[in-house]
């Protein structure tokens, strides 16, 4: 359901990166998604589609890539990625220690956009 | 044909609520202000969690809370029947608190007067472990009726909160709930985490988790 403030805000980016004199519109646009945060790709469209109307970005595709979980090793300092399906089964792959945090995986990027 | 370009943009889309997020930290521990945003699913205890909490340090601690509902008041005025400083914050709709709402919700108290303020955030295990709310710890409860594989569902939650409130043991005897199973796969995703087993009901381990929760805000207040 943090679909639609998400959205709101991938518009509003989009637009300040898009300057009214040099680009007439966007056509396509980026987005990296931490492979933990659940997002319904699907509903990200919907959302875009009806905020943009009538703006620059109006009928802009939504490309969604998923970042990995990456998780660190307390005891070696060893980074890993790991599976959000494997994640009960968390350890880590070099020392074996099951004192890990979380690094990457998480999260929203707007990476970039194609614009005319 | 205009030839298409492309455009980086390289920023991340929550930015603007953590930069709010940390200037409320800052304001915060600038005032000594203790925030503690508390997570669940619905019917997980939450008020009354909060009640007995307010019950166990209002002794000790100026406590305020800030009642995050969808759409009722039903929640804050059972704690402004404490007497305790109590705001509502209807968030129409939203399913989650951000810092800017966490803000004006704290336009409703007088920050100077208080310790402690206890966010009451919406129930949902999913969107509210996604918005930083410029509190000074997460804490999340699980209820012994939702079940142990929680950690499974929503990892997210588990691995964003400071500590985890099993509520409602007194139904251990009637479920199949395995506690033993629950700390081992929530230590997994955050080893960090401090656990508390708690009956907000009979009253049971409230001592152990005000202990803790009283010691985390003298030690941020000595900072």
């Amino acid at each position: 359901m943090h679909e639609l403030p998400v959205t709101e805000s991938i518009l509003k980016i989009v637009l300040q990166h898009a300057p009214a004199d040099s680009v007439s519109k966007i056509v396509r646009i980026f987005l990296e998604v931490g492979e933990l945060s659940d997002l319904e790709d699907e509903w990200i469209q919907h959302y875009f589609d009806y905020l943009s109307k009538g703006t620059r970005a109006e009928k802009a595709e939504l490309v969604i890539q998923r970042i990995p979980i990456t998780f660190q090793c307390d005891a070696c300092a060893n980074t890993f990625e790991i599976k959000r399906e494997a994640l009960q089964d968390l350890q880590c792959p070099e020392c074996g220690s099951t004192e890990c945090k979380l690094v990457s995986g998480k999260g929203y990027y707007i990476k970039n956009m194609e614009v005319v | 044909m205009e030839e298409i370009r492309l455009i980086e943009v390289k920023e991340e889309i929550q930015a603007d609520n953590k930069a709010k997020a940390e200037a409320l930290r800052d304001r915060l521990t600038a005032n000594k202000t203790f925030l503690l945003n508390l997570m669940s699913s619905p019917g997980a205890g939450k008020t009354t969690l909060i009640l007995r909490t307010i019950e166990a340090l209002r002794n000790d601690l100026r406590i305020g809370v800030i009642e995050a509902d969808i759409d009722s008041m039903v929640d804050a005025e059972k704690i402004a029947k404490t007497g305790i400083a109590a705001v509502q914050l209807r968030t129409g709709g939203f399913c989650h608190l951000d810092a800017s709402m966490v803000e004006r919700g704290l336009e409703g108290l007088d920050l100077a007067s208080l310790d402690l303020v206890i966010i009451e955030n919406v129930g949902n295990l999913v969107c509210p472990a996604e918005f930083d709310t410029g509190a000074i710890k997460n804490a999340m409860i699980l209820s012994v009726p939702e079940g142990d594989d929680k950690p499974l569902k929503y990892p997210l939650m588990f691995t964003v909160c400071d500590v985890l409130l099993i509520n409602k043991t007194d139904y251990l005897g009637l479920s199949d709930f395995d506690v033993a199973a629950l700390r081992e796969r929530v230590n997994k995703l955050n080893h960090r985490i401090a656990i508390f087993e708690v009956s907000a009901k009979t009253g049971q381990g409230i001592a152990e988790w005000t202990q803790w929760l009283k010691k985390e805000v003298d030690v941020f207040r000595c900072r």
